[in-house]
């Protein structure tokens, strides 16, 4: 089975027709790779299904701007890639739900 | 259907809020200035505003899953197709089924139909967002009334 990283760029690849040699663990979603918000819906959508889980993106959101935390920590494929196992490990262990919002 | 006022849906036939689905009807005005333009001779629903119902009726459903706290937004079309004619007079019946609920967001399936004919269907992406404005809020509680919103079936849970 490929990795989570692996699942992540090959759907930005094909969500977004970004080249999928120029998308790499360290890469920002949004700083590097230009993706925008309505883009990043359909990636969260291709990501929901690919996974069952379901991204809390309004949460992540709300604690950007509320400067809890930093765009890095969701938005740089490795950091989403974590994220993402820790949303499928909690949907596994069936600790409430899956978006953790 | 008031094509001035984009209010493209006119009933709500069946809202199934475990099933995630609605179907709605919509009568196509007999005569409307659009018509005169698209086309001379050949009057016909214009693909976009076929689209649009699709999005309202799926609009209507999400509400519903939402018991009307948010308001969904069209961000997204895909795969929109238009299979054939719609004429004056004619009577839609759109059916739209939730496909996928994620955060501050959904997506739904579409098609109209006249009769048993399929006529278009597509994929749609809204965002959805608190209502922004208390008035856009009244507005679509008296038009859920107008329609027949069945509201007794966001009661159940």
């Amino acid at each position: 089975m490929s990795s989570t990283f692996e699942q992540i760029a090959n759907i930005i690849a094909e969500t977004c027709d970004i080249p999928r040699d120029t998308i790499k663990p360290e890469s920002h979603a949004i700083d590097d790779l230009g993706i925008d918000s309505l883009d990043f819906l359909d990636i969260a959508f291709a990501i929901d299904k690919a996974f069952g889980i379901k991204m809390p993106l309004e949460k992540w959101t709300q604690e950007v701007n509320d400067g809890k935390a930093t765009t890095e920590q969701y938005f740089v494929l490795k950091n989403l890639a974590d994220r993402i196992d820790e949303l499928v490990a909690a949907k596994n262990a069936g600790t409430g739900t899956a978006s953790g919002s | 259907m008031q094509l001035e006022y984009f209010q493209l849906i006119d009933r709500i036939v069946d809202l199934n809020i475990d099933d995630k689905t609605i179907v709605v009807e919509a009568d196509v005005p007999q005569t409307n200035t659009i018509f005169e333009g698209h086309f001379p001779g050949h009057p016909i629903m214009p693909g976009v505003l076929l689209t649009e119902a699709m999005a309202q009726s799926s609009g209507w459903l999400l509400l519903g899953l939402m018991k009307f706290e948010r308001m969904p937004f069209l961000a997204m079309i895909k795969e929109a197709k238009m299979r054939g004619f719609v004429n004056p007079g004619e009577v839609l019946t759109i059916d739209a089924k939730v496909e996928h609920e994620g955060s501050g967001f959904a997506v739904t399936s579409a098609q109209v139909r006249v009769g048993k004919e399929l006529k278009c269907n597509a994929e749609l992406t809204f965002r959805h967002i608190p209502f922004p404005h208390p008035d856009l809020r009244v507005h679509m509680d008296a038009m859920a009334k107008k329609i027949g919103f069945p509201l007794q079936a966001l009661a159940h849970d």
